[in-house]
């Protein structure tokens, strides 16, 4: 523990000396204050009167799913690839540190910096809360923020072992960037053109964004949460093989 | 204390060493000494536990390099041919990270204690990036002997320092190695003549010869040479200067001069200048050839005979 405490405490600090991370700061903060802007002006001019409900949680929530399926590759390129790049791996792999400490060091290093970005967004609801009467529901507030940092945890866990595999920081945003698009839009397409409900269940089991809405309506299912927790210990898993399968190649 | 047999290691078709066996004992310096290529970083990489052998077993510190490599990692000090470093750390920060990967408490003290040792203390606060590469090298050397390791291994550890500088590195190392084992790898044969107490001559994986630079030198020359230059045939003079008592190994080269061999200690010279001119030639030129460690080296290293 104290091993990963470090790596991630160093990773931690690289992010805020680093230009893609304010880059990516900014982003967020700004895609989800327009898109918060506009959802409660639309809601206050027109939407009421058309009888819609008020703004939830989900108006913060939603875009922020997409923002990080956007710049999570962004935070994660790096983690290894640079290491590998810089030779810095010979440096941590002879130092007295199993290569999943490694691996769990640097994904939560990103998850850390991840979290501090979505802190910040908590700024939305606590507005939101104060625009609507009685006040937002705090339960699915709650299921909300789950649900986005379960997403992140997982989108982190799968760029980690992408950017293990290259030591390009390019190969290694467009490879997760790929494979978080197929995690979120993609592996629901088989759906679309089968009747057979095995294969159905199946592909609905492993669309991430399903369990993401699932949550995102306030209903806490187990399976919801233990999807995205073991497609993050798949990712991180895999990262550790890679990296160990560097030592014997 | 470092010990290796029959290590053997193979990428993909290429095998990079092969089955070597040494043996590193405590409070001395061994050095491997060979051309790029061949095989150096190999061996030290897998002593300090970076990657496994494809076959043959190595113990450093009384650890398997394979079943504990932990343990092994623990007790060593590695500076890798590429120096790792952050630039986006001060060097002082740069030792903290790699005292707590190592578990040193309270390791402000000891990191100071370092920096002055490798005559870095000024610099302690800098960014890394902003260094000469005399400089992070010097940083490089700190992290390794920052835990003050039972065995430390350099890989090329004076590269791209300035004269002044690597004298400064050679006397850490030289100290370090009292107590010690270290282990290192140089191309610069002066390098490995005045820092190690051993050397391995290695190229193309395979170690060629081992011994004290000093027994090194003697065994492989085994006798004085020395040259013979005349004035006229020196061909004619072959059968009287043969009958000098101690002289071996008589050849005339394509240039015309006489080269021949003599034990150590028993200088002939004169009594082969007294010949020619009783003979009635004029002398033009009696002078000692030496062979250099340079020249042993590029003799074994050339096709790889062994010298044993």
């Amino acid at each position: 523990m104290h091993n990963i405490w470090t790596l991630a405490r160093r990773e931690y600090r690289h992010y805020f000396i680093s230009p893609i991370a304010y880059v990516v700061a900014l982003v967020i903060v700004l895609t989800i204050g327009i898109f918060f802007v506009i959802n409660v002006y639309y809601a206050g001019t027109q939407g009421l009167s058309s009888g819609a409900s008020a703004p939830d949680i989900s108006i913060v929530i939603g875009p922020l799913s997409t923002v990080f399926l956007l710049t999570s590759p962004a935070l994660t390129m790096r983690l290894l690839a640079d290491e590998q790049r810089m030779g810095t791996m010979e440096l941590l792999l002879t130092a007295p540190i199993r290569d999943w400490e490694l691996v769990v060091g640097k994904w939560l290093g990103a998850l850390l910096f991840s979290l501090t970005l979505i802190a910040i967004t908590l700024i939305f609801p606590i507005v939101l809360n104060q625009l609507v009467t009685p006040g937002i529901d705090q339960g699915v507030m709650m299921a909300g923020y789950l649900a986005i940092i379960l997403l992140v945890m997982t989108f982190l866990a799968l760029g980690t072992a992408v950017s293990a595999i290259f030591s390009n920081q390019f190969a290694a945003f467009f490879g997760t960037l790929m494979l978080l698009l197929v995690f979120w839009y993609l592996i629901r397409l088989p759906t679309y053109i089968t009747q057979v409900s095995s294969i159905v269940n199946f592909f609905t089991y492993l669309d991430l964004s399903g369990r993401f809405n699932n949550l995102l309506t306030g209903q806490v299912g187990l399976s919801d949460i233990l999807y995205p927790l073991s497609l993050t210990a798949f990712g991180l898993f895999v990262a550790s093989v890679v990296v160990e399968m560097r030592r014997w190649q | 204390m470092i010990r290796a047999e029959g290590l053997t290691k193979d990428y993909g078709s290429r095998r990079a060493i092969e089955n070597l066996t040494f043996e590193a004992r405590q409070g001395e310096v061994v050095g491997f000494l060979g051309p790029n290529g061949a095989g150096k970083t190999t061996t030290l990489r897998i002593l300090t536990g970076y990657m496994p052998p494809s076959f043959g077993t190595a113990q450093v510190a009384g650890y398997d390099v394979v079943d504990d490599s932990l343990e092994v990692r623990r007790r060593v000090g590695y500076l890798p041919e590429t120096v790792p470093l952050y630039p986006d750390m001060t060097a002082f920060e740069y030792l903290k990270f790699m005292a707590d990967l190592r578990h040193i408490p309270d390791s402000d003290e000891l990191i100071d204690e370092t920096l002055e040792m490798v005559g870095m203390s000024e610099r302690a606060d800098g960014y890394i990036g902003k260094l000469s590469k005399g400089m992070r090298q010097r940083i490089g050397l700190a992290q390794a002997l920052l835990h003050k390791p039972e065995v430390l291994i350099l890989d090329e550890p004076t590269i791209g320092l300035d004269p002044a500088q690597v004298v400064e590195i050679r006397n850490i190392i030289r100290e370090t190695g009292k107590e010690r084992t270290v282990l290192l790898s140089t191309h610069i044969l002066s390098e490995a003549q005045q820092l190690c107490d051993r050397v391995m001559i290695i190229n193309k994986g395979r170690i060629v010869a081992e011994d004290s630079p000093k027994n090194l030198e003697a065994r492989l020359v085994g006798a004085e040479r020395a040259l013979l230059r005349i004035k006229g045939e020196v061909e004619d003079l072959v059968p009287q200067l043969s009958k000098i008592k101690g002289i071996q190994e008589l050849k005339v080269r394509p240039d015309g001069a006489l080269e021949f061999q003599f034990s150590p200690g028993m200088d002939i010279r004169p009594t082969v200048a007294k010949t020619v001119v009783n003979a009635g030639y004029e002398l033009l030129e009696l002078s000692p050839v030496g062979m250099s460690l340079e020249e042993i080296f590029l003799e074994l290293t050339r096709d790889g005979t062994s010298a044993h």
